[in-house]
């Protein structure tokens, strides 16, 4: 199902932890949640299942405005990073759960409960364990549990709060591409939250990067890595560099020196140039170029980071090279960004 | 080299390889020791003495000293007075814990500071507070006299006096328990559809049972043996007023020895029941009661 937000605000106190975002969700899709502790995205996520309830705005589950409806109307399907298994049921009656509490109009027979129950065990992949209780099962069992619990009641949309924080990296990777697989077998419509980036641009149809209670940027992974649209974004996600430099008559410079970069229709003045490490040709003379000379050289597997002392900065700018570029300390290195930005403050 | 380090101090066989917090020989039976001698000297000996004294003119004695008519009235009323008091305290306790543990709201300090206060006043004066409120000189007193309503010296003022006394047992049982829990428990039920009543009953009762019936335990043993508050505003009368402690005071009193050791059993007993039942559920759910700390 598609979920709107609109104009959403919610404040806890007089702090805001959200501020007017916006959002459409498309039906089947699989969407991440971005960003550093306190950007609102757990907020975002627990207003959409209506755990709380916005200060202002609206949400709407397909055409019906839910924002007035409680929790427990919207059904919707909640996994909790801490996963909230209930301690003294077994893993079977974990995933029933939400179907045995239906009032008698709507509750399925119980062998019908049990059927349903064990066929998302079997999904989820830990057939033979449903008579387990959850203090008998490993971290990465447990959350499976939690997710096919929150499957069972074939909610309007699921939503997940770090889902992976609570792993280690082995199983996290893992489960990252099992869920994959899981969401692209049922189809629900998927939020998660996480602060891990590569988690988000691996997993996520489409990623949405959130700071200080608002939406930076929605686009696809891609479109969230090649071309960010904030100096937030271009900061938050991968690695970057940025150097302050000046627009004069189409030309970008850096102190009193060209850097071989142009942009034409960029008004004049100060700005801040922004590019990746990797995003970078060598060159062998310098005739209009960032200079530098090399203070370290890391090998990391295939490539080689250099960090550079540029002339005319005091910033330390980070590089990456093939491996076999001989880049000990002390040589000097030219090169030009071939994709970069510029963002003015 | 981790094996190594490892495998003594889990056996604890091996006096080559200590672990820390270990003690030498010495200092640990000395220690057992001394708690045990403390244990015999305050607590097991004063329990033989009761009932040895109980059963110095043999059990026929004993069971007439029971079966007196007063005595028997205040087996009866100590009974009624638990039987309403626990329940109430059960609700109260759930309520207020529930309120601390799971809302957020202004004077939340304030009431957690006031649920201790019937344990920091002195039972005396949680009497007197009724005899204040209720007697017939107080505001209430000409009123409820008018309605002939009897609060004061009667089986009202005692069982208020109790649930006062025994307020905090399980409020207090409860409230760390539940903060600990947090509310996720609770809010993954209500995503799945459960009402506000189903998720008490399905999920935050189980969470919390070991805890609730312990304090129940506690809060029923306080409220069967409170002295003090239930004194000041019984009166006394006999086979009316007179609750088992009460009673054995008023045994003792009058030189009535195997009467008052009698009823003292009785009480004595109630304890180590408690502690019975305490310990077998302890040990039968050992494992789901680990689990609920856990998880």
């Amino acid at each position: 199902m598609e979920v709107r937000v609109q104009d959403i605000r919610k404040d806890f106190g007089r702090f805001p932890a959200l501020d007017k975002v916006s959002l459409d969700i498309r039906s089947g899709e699989l969407i991440a949640l971005l960003g550093p502790s306190g950007s609102g995205k757990t907020t975002l996520l627990r207003l959409i299942a209506g755990l709380e309830s916005p200060t202002d705005g609206t949400i709407f589950f397909g055409d019906d405005d839910a924002s007035k409806k409680t929790v427990q109307q919207r059904n919707i399907g909640f996994v909790f990073q801490h996963y909230a298994l209930f301690r003294h049921m077994t893993v079977i009656d974990n995933v029933a759960f939400g179907l045995k509490v239906r009032p008698s109009s709507r509750r399925p027979a119980a062998a019908d409960i049990r059927k349903r129950a064990e066929d998302l065990i079997e999904l989820v992949q830990l057939g033979g364990l449903e008579k387990r209780y959850p203090a008998q099962l490993s971290g990465g069992q447990r959350q499976r549990v939690a997710l096919a619990r929150a499957m069972a009641v074939e909610p309007n949309v699921l939503l997940l709060d770090e889902p992976f924080g609570a792993l280690d990296a082995q199983v996290r990777k893992e489960l990252r591409r099992w869920l994959r697989e899981i969401h692209d077998r049922t189809g629900h419509t998927t939020v998660f939250v996480t602060h891990d980036q590569d988690e988000a641009l691996e997993l996520a149809d489409r990623v949405v990067v959130m700071s200080k209670g608002r939406i930076e940027q929605v686009g696809t992974p891609d479109e969230i890595y090649d071309t960010p649209n904030s100096p937030f974004v271009f900061g938050f996600i991968g690695q970057s560099n940025t150097l302050p430099v000046r627009v004069e008559n189409g030309q970008l410079w850096l102190e009193d020196r060209s850097i071989g970069l142009s942009a034409p229709g960029e008004p004049e003045g100060p700005a801040e140039l922004y590019f990746r490490p990797h995003d970078i040709d060598l060159l062998d003379g310098c005739g209009g170029c960032l200079a530098g000379v090399v203070t370290l050289s890391r090998r990391v597997a295939g490539t080689r980071h250099v960090e550079l002392d540029i002339a005319g900065s005091t910033r330390r700018i980070e590089i990456e090279l093939p491996s076999d570029v001989a880049a000990t300390p002390g040589t000097r290195i030219a090169f030009r960004p071939n994709r970069w930005r510029l963002f003015r403050s | 080299m981790a094996h190594d380090a490892v495998a003594p101090a889990a056996g604890g066989t091996s006096e080559m390889v200590r672990s820390a917090t270990s003690e030498s020989r010495l200092a640990r039976y000395g220690l057992i020791a001394l708690s045990l001698a403390f244990v015999g000297l305050f607590l097991v000996l004063p329990l033989a003495i009761v009932f040895t004294e109980a059963l110095r003119k043999g059990p026929g004695a004993f069971f007439e000293a029971i079966a007196d008519p007063e005595t028997w009235a205040a087996i009866r009323l100590t009974l009624l007075v638990a039987a309403i008091a626990v329940p109430l305290n059960l609700v109260f306790g759930i309520a207020a814990a529930w309120a601390i543990a799971k809302f957020e709201f202004k004077g939340k300090a304030f009431l957690t500071t006031l649920i201790d206060l019937p344990f920091s006043v002195s039972p005396v004066i949680s009497g007197l507070v009724f005899v204040l409120l209720f007697g017939s000189h107080s505001l209430l007193g000409p009123w409820l006299g008018s309605h002939g309503i009897k609060v004061l010296f009667a089986v009202p003022g005692i069982v208020l006096a109790t649930v006062f006394v025994t307020f905090p047992f399980v409020a207090r049982e409860l409230i760390p328990l539940m903060q600990e829990q947090g509310t996720s428990d609770e809010e993954a039920a209500l995503s799945l559809g459960a009402s506000g009543w189903q998720t008490f009953w399905y999920v935050t009762l189980p969470n919390i049972k070991w805890g609730l019936l312990y304090g129940v335990l506690l809060c029923n043993a306080r409220a069967m043996g409170e002295f003090g508050a239930v004194s000041v505003v019984s009166g006394h009368i006999r086979g009316m007023t007179n609750t088992m402690p009460l009673q054995v005071e008023i045994l003792y009193n009058e030189y009535n020895f195997i009467g008052a050791f009698a009823v003292a059993t009785l009480l004595a007993l109630l304890a180590l029941v408690t502690l019975v039942i305490k310990s077998l559920l302890e040990f039968k759910f050992s494992a789901q009661i680990a689990a609920a700390r856990k998880h």
